[in-house]
């Protein structure tokens, strides 16, 4: 946040009489706005696609799973909280060789992709383990006593009944998600934290920076609009 | 068949919840589990569906030990038993006919199929009109209906119920239990009945057990049950309603009749009685209809000690079971029940 504030205190924009009529405004800001909205879909995407299994498998592993296996759990908990843990700028630049591989370049929206999704799998992994813990297992015992197969249980039961929480967390993970865009953008990966930081701070623009934070706002409100909604209409409790 | 042979259960933190349980229950008979709160019921069900494997002991259902199967074996054998739970665990996702239809889906019935026998579960439980409402939307006992509606959904061969009826009025108690016997006399199913309500195991049971502590105290069919005149379960079943005017020192003669001969045959004997000198007075009486029999239990109230034993005489005489109690002995059995009923609601309620 101090960024934000030396930022808006070092500009004179009315002074230089340019306030709201900055060329950054029409030649970079639509663009930020779009790779940063890509770098948060795409990102989005991935962790949903990892992070649900993994979810999936940790909280079967667990106490209260399937079939619990306390060694393996303790070790892909172990792997998941380090995950968790490491701070975002530091995964960032020490995952750069990895990004290079995957990418082939460490700069751009693309490229940020790769940290992104690394640092919010396992935080979306822990929220889903979280949600179908709450799913209670009178619920799954019923439908073992059906004669159901482990998969059916985990889909019909687990996902489907933990399904609000599950999305809830995922609201959670996204709106994360969009604020890591704007670091990862200050160090290279384009978007509104890269124009926040190269114009907004760098250059003392004040509305820059001002119109960043707005869209920002929005962005994150619209999103958690959406997950509320989808979160209200799936949930029959 | 159902059978148990010295199933102990421990849980860990080592309450013992079942100790070396025997139980047989022959094909096509509805068979009543009664006991206190903390008994060790449902734990008995839990082993038989191993959902919580027995830590000893052997347990066959239909040949079946599903503690000891594992994945297909598994699998199949609990498609082949229907469970309705104390607290209906239906899917909040699901409305009530995708809950019925739900066991159907995992059996592998085509959808035409599933749609018929979804029809006839939701007419047979009285819920056509609520067949697309979530389980949130549905009152405690619609949903303990729609529990058993999917219970029966895939056509079981054992039925096991924990408290099916507990939150049901009287009216659905009966439809409700009525089914059940319909189904056992159409299809044979094998069915286990946990249950805190004496009027179900009246109702419906052929044989009962009665659980206490992790041990069966008393187990057989209804009427042997019954007529085992000084155990606890037969003045359970057949109850007198507490009398105002009993002093400790009062001699009373208790009298059980198990035939309905004999109770028509009640008012007569009061003549003979009557005709001897002995003045016999009621004290409290009850009748209920077991299996079609007219069961009842009479305190009969001498006026001494002497004419108590000549009363009781009379009745051995006509084959009516009948033996000598006290005031004091009524009145303690009655307190020790009330303080029986007190603990289990404490219990519910810390749940
Ligand atoms: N998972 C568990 N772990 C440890 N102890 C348990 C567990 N489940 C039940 N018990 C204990 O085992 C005993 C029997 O419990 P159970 O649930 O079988 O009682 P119940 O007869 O069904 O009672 P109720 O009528 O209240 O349902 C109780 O003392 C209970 O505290
Ligand atoms: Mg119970």
């Amino acid at each position: 946040m101090s960024i934000t504030a030396s930022g808006l205190a070092a500009a004179t924009p009315l002074a230089s009489g340019r306030f709201l009529d900055n060329p950054v405004f029409h030649n970079q800001l639509p663009d930020a706005v779009l790779e940063t909205i890509f770098m948060t879909a795409a990102t989005a995407v991935i962790v949903a696609i990892f992070g649900l299994p993994l979810g999936i498998l940790l909280h079967n592993l667990g106490p209260k799973g399937l079939s619990p296996n306390s060694p393996v759990y303790r070790v892909v908990s172990l792997v998941v909280d380090i995950g968790r843990s490491i701070p975002f700028i530091v995964l960032m630049i020490s995952l750069i060789p990895f990004t290079r591989f995957m990418v082939g370049t460490a700069l751009g929206w693309q490229a940020a992709v790769v940290p992104l999704s690394i640092g919010a799998i396992p935080f979306f992994a822990r929220l889903v383990e979280n949600a179908l813990r709450e799913v209670s297992s009178g619920k799954v015992e019923a439908v073992k006593m059906m004669g159901a197969s482990s998969g059916h249980i985990m889909r019909q039961v687990q996902v489907r009944e933990g399904l609000p929480g599950i999305v809830g967390g995922f609201t959670v993970t996204v709106v994360a998600l969009i604020s890591y865009t704007a670091m990862a953008g200050a160090i290279g990966g384009g978007g509104l934290g890269a124009l926040a930081y190269n114009y907004g701070y760098q250059r003392y623009q004040g509305d820059t920076m001002l119109a960043c934070v707005i869209l920002l706002v929005i962005i994150v409100a619209v999103v958690q609009w959406v997950g509320d909604r989808v979160a209200r209409g799936i949930d029959h409790r | 068949m159902i059978e148990l042979t010295d199933v102990s259960k421990v849980y860990p933190g080592g309450v013992t919840a079942l100790d070396s349980v025997n139980l047989t229950i022959p094909d096509g008979e509805i068979h009543g589990i009664v006991g206190r709160s903390g008994a060790g019921k449902s734990t008995l069900i839990r082993c038989l569906t191993g959902l919580d494997p027995a830590t000893s002991g052997s347990i066959s259902v239909d040949g079946v030990d599903l503690g000891q199967a594992r994945g297909a074996a598994l699998m199949k054998a609990r498609r082949s038993i229907g469970m309705v739970f104390q607290h209906h665990n239906l899917l909040d996702s699901r409305t009530a006919e995708k809950n019925i239809s739900h066991p159907l889906e995992i059996a592998g019935v085509p959808a035409k199929e599933r749609k018929r026998r979804v029809e006839e579960l939701l007419e047979l439980v009285g819920l056509t009109d609520r067949r697309r409402n979530h389980p949130s939307q549905l009152s405690g006992g619609q949903r303990q209906r729609v529990g058993i509606a999917r219970a029966l959904a895939a056509e079981p061969r054992v039925l096991l119920c924990d408290e099916p009826t507990s939150a049901l009025d009287s009216g659905t108690t009966r439809q409700i239990l009525e089914l059940i016997r319909r189904l056992r006399d159409r299809l044979g199913i094998t069915v286990i009945i946990i249950t805190h309500e004496m009027s179900v195991v009246r109702e419906i049971c052929d044989s009962v057990s009665l659980l206490s502590e992790g041990r069966i105290e008393r187990s057989g069919a209804l009427l042997d049950v019954i007529q085992d005149t000084g155990s606890p379960l037969s003045k359970e079943l057949i109850s007198l309603p507490p009398t105002a005017a009993l002093r400790p020192g009062d001699t009373l003669v208790e009298a059980l009749m198990a035939e309905s001969s004999q109770l028509a045959d009640v008012g007569q004997l009061f003549s003979l009685l009557s005709s001897q000198g002995l003045d016999a007075r009621v004290e409290a009486g009850t009748i209920e209809t077991i299996q079609g029999r007219q069961v009842g239990r009479l305190h009969i109230k001498p006026t001494t000690r002497a004419e108590a034993e000549q009363i009781a005489a009379v009745l051995r005489d006509h084959g009516i079971h009948a033996e000598l109690t006290t005031g004091a002995e009524v009145e303690a059995e009655r307190a020790a029940h009330e303080e029986d009923d007190a603990r289990a609601e404490q219990q519910e309620e810390n749940q």
